[in-house]
Formats: structure tokens, sequence, C-alpha cells
């Protein structure tokens, strides 16, 4: 029988669920690299046991793991990150330019087409990728040279590039996201790169409407039947491209607060997406303590708060960008983890919620394999 | 042979007990021995020193007879006792954070 891996990133270590097809009953491996920061785990699509993990410490910096047996053994793999030339300066906090400074891997995302290729997204934002699965890693300059490199500052997090997304029906062409420059697409695998962030809005800290550069996107989703639509979670708004970001609307329609860091839509079903609002600006915490992801059936616009199974009094974890994941099995299933240590789990799609952990390390990252 | 203690998560790392033994040739100095020691443990470079400037991590501490030589010169030899392989070279990681 299928089944499903989820990879948990903590603050203290890694964690590997294991179930089967049902999704009632999971076994619970680690912490893998216990003390260190699990920023992300992910496994490659082509070969389910080959993972990769990103582990650092603010003591001893930056290590890349990688696994050919699902996540039982791991040996460290390369991780020099050297920025492609003179590195350059970006927007520091204060207006002043400040130089490109290598502090850790937000995302790695195993190649669709070769299970030796993987991208890494770091702080200070570049993207990176090994061709030798993770032994060498070399930077795609063209983005960080795209023309307004210098206009991108770090948001609270840090200056971070912590989106991937691949098209599945054209290799050439993948997106990427940054916090705080925007969304951004190549056609050409990665040689040239463009902002696609028309129609994104901040009004408060980018007047002009038109910014190029500078947007607080936190994560972007695509179903890989719909290549061409996207949707996005930004710092406020919910949005959505049906042009392979080249415009953007909002779609946040009824949702409590249109704030919020993960994204996510169903596997079998194109047009419906989930988000988990949070309030925001300093609290980052569920809207009156209660912990509700929001479905919308319609591709936006109309949500429904999805809680069975969820507190629904009392709650004020967060749900960090990179910790929602759904898997591919019949009836679809959604996970996501909180800042509170549980990863909860909806094998139906949403409509009910099991915690499958309860008191893991603060979660960073949340994916699952769908395994055969 | 020069004995160095490393803090806990490094000899996980490089999966070794609390204290390995380098080979240093020549003057035996605080950047001769970390360099023996990333060449013995290769899983080990980037992690006691930044890689790109070879500084030593702000939240590591180097000691040596109950000495703190952590802002010493890198190329200032070390005591003696640890040249001579009587006493070991402490990477220590400071009690810091969270």
């Amino acid at each position: 029988m299928s089944g499903a891996r989820v990879l948990v990133g903590t603050r203290k270590g890694a964690f590997v669920l294991t179930s089967d097809g049902k999704r009632e009953r999971w076994e619970v491996s680690g912490p893998h690299f216990g003390g260190w920061e699990i920023y992300h785990v992910k496994g490659s699509p082509l070969d389910p046991n080959r993972l990769y993990a990103s582990q650092s410490s603010g003591w001893f910096g930056q290590i890349i793991q990688r696994s050919d047996d699902g996540g039982k053994t791991w040996a460290a793999a390369g991780k020099d990150f050297v920025y492609e030339g003179v590195p350059g300066t970006h927007q520091w906090y204060d207006g002043t330019q400040h130089p490109w400074e290598f502090k850790r891997v937000w995302h790695l995302e195993p190649s669709l087409t070769d299970p030796d290729t993987v991208y890494a997204g770091i702080e200070d934002a570049a993207l990176f990728r090994s061709t030798d699965g993770a032994a060498t890693w070399h930077e795609m300059p063209g983005l960080r040279n795209h023309g307004k490199g210098h206009l991108w500052q770090p948001g609270a997090g840090g200056m971070c590039l912590h989106t991937i997304v691949l098209d599945p029906t054209n290799p050439e062409r993948m997106y990427i996201a940054i916090s705080a420059a925007g969304a951004f697409r190549t056609d050409d695998g990665g040689e040239t790169w463009r902002p696609i962030n028309q129609g994104l809005k901040s009004p408060y800290n980018l007047p002009d409407p038109d910014a190029e550069v500078g947007h607080c996107v936190h994560r972007i989703a695509m179903h890989p039947a719909r290549p061409n639509t996207l949707f996005m979670q930004k710092h406020w708004d919910v949005m959505r491209s049906d042009d392979a970001g080249d415009n953007w609307r909002e779609v946040s329609g009824n949702l409590p607060s249109d704030f919020g860091f993960p994204i996510a839509v169903h596997a079998h079903e194109p047009e419906t997406v989930y988000v988990v609002p949070i309030k925001s600006d300093s609290e980052h915490y569920p809207p009156d303590g209660k912990l509700r992801v929001y479905r919308s059936r319609t591709g936006g616009e109309e949500w429904e708060p999805l809680t069975q199974g969820l507190p629904q009094s009392d709650c004020y974890v967060n749900v960090l960008r990179d910790a929602m994941a759904v898997d591919s099995l019949d009836e679809c299933g959604i996970y996501f983890g909180t800042t509170g240590g549980q990863v909860y789990a909806s094998p139906d799609g949403g409509d009910t919620w099991n915690a499958i952990v309860h008191d893991l390390p603060a979660v960073l990252s949340v994916e699952v394999q769908t395994l055969p | 042979m020069i004995r160095v203690m490393l803090p806990a998560h490094l000899r996980t790392l490089a999966r070794t007990g609390a204290e390995v033994e380098v080979e240093v040739e020549g003057p035996v100095t605080q950047r001769s021995v970390l360099d023996a020691l990333e060449g013995r443990y290769p899983v080990l470079r980037g992690t006691v020193r930044d890689p790109q400037t070879q500084s030593r991590r702000p939240f590591l501490r180097f000691f040596a007879c109950e000495q703190d030589l952590s802002l010493d010169p890198p190329d200032e030899p070390l005591p003696g006792a640890v040249a001579a392989g009587a006493e070991p070279f402490m990477i220590i990681g400071a009690l810091a954070g969270g």
C-alpha cells in the first residue's frame, strides 16, 4: 500500500514522519542533527530515497546533508556557497548599500528531471545550483544581475530567497521569490531573469505602484497541471496570476486576514487553494486565537474555514512559509507545521485534521513525499 | 601529534570522540592546527572559521593551558605544551543562544 513520508525541519533538528496510505498512524524518526536549525528538507521527485537537508547554526555555519536511503542515514555534502564575481551591494534597512553576505540556505529544490541536480535559495538572496548531488554549488548569477539587485532589501527575517518553483512542462522556466524583492521568472534555464510583480501593491513601504522590485512575497504555489497559474501569499494580500506571473490580481476575498506565510494547491484540483491567515504586522498568530486553514475551491476570492481537529481557542502559534505541503494520494493529504511544534495532517483535503506530532521544536518547514 | 578537543556538535558532525589528534608540520599555531584539523576532517571546514575570511566564528573560543587564546593572532605559536602534545587545543562553543 502506498504511503506518505513527511519531512519536518525544526529549530532543533529534522524529523521524518512515515505512515501508510490511511495516514492515521505515524512513525516518528528523529531528531536528526539535533540542536541544529533545519531550514528545509526535500526529496527528489525522481528518487524518493534521495533527500537533501539544509542544516545550519549560529555557532558553526552552514552544512548541507544528503540521504540516499530516505532519511535513515545521512552524509555531509558540499557547503561552499560563493557568490559569482564581486558580490556587490544591496539596499540595507536604512536605505544605504550593504555588501551581499552569505548567511544560510533557506530552501532546497530538487530538479524534476535529474536527481543529482538541486537548487538552493540562500540568504543574502541568491540562487545556486548543484549538478553533482550537492557536492559542489555554483551561483546562477543572472538573477542578482537582472539590473535592480541593488534595490533588493531584507525583510524582517533577512533577505532570503525562500521559494523555488519549477515548471514541470518547461525545463527552461522557473520561478523564485525573495523577501523583500519580489517574484522573478526565467525562461532560459536560469541564464536571465525578470521581475514579475505587476499588480502587487505595497502602499505603505513601496509608494510607487509600478515598482518592479521591493515587494515582500511570502510564498508562491503552482499546480503542475496548470503551470501558468500561480498563487501567491504576499506579506499582505493573496494574489493570483494566470499568465505565468506577468500580471497579478488579488483574490483575498473573505479571508479574516490577508496576511500569512504559506500557500498550497490541492494535488488533484487546480482551483482548490489553502492558506493560513495570520494577524500582522507584529502579532504573527492566528486571528482570535483560532487556528484555521482556509480553503478556496474557486481559485481564490471565496474561502471557507477548516477547523475540525484544529484548536479553536487560545492558539497563538505561527505557520511559516515553507511549512505547508500536500501529498498526491487518491484523497489529497494536507500538512502544516507550527512554531508551537505541532504538525497537523488532513487525510481528506482539509475537512478533518489531526496533530500527528504535538511537541516538536518550532517547525520551520514541512514537505511530504507520496511513496509508491 | 597535536591534540584538539571539539565541541559536541562538531564531534557528531565529524563522527569522532571528544578529542582528535592531528599532525602539524612546521610551527604549531592556531592556523596550522586548524588547517590540519580541516585536512583530516573536511566536513569541519567552515565550521570553526568562516570559509571566506578564515576568521574565528564569533560564538567559538579557543583555549589551551588554562589560557583564552581566542584573540591571539592566528600565526602566533601555541603554548609549548600544546605543541608537545601534553595539553589539548580546545575549541569551545560559547554558552549563548536558545
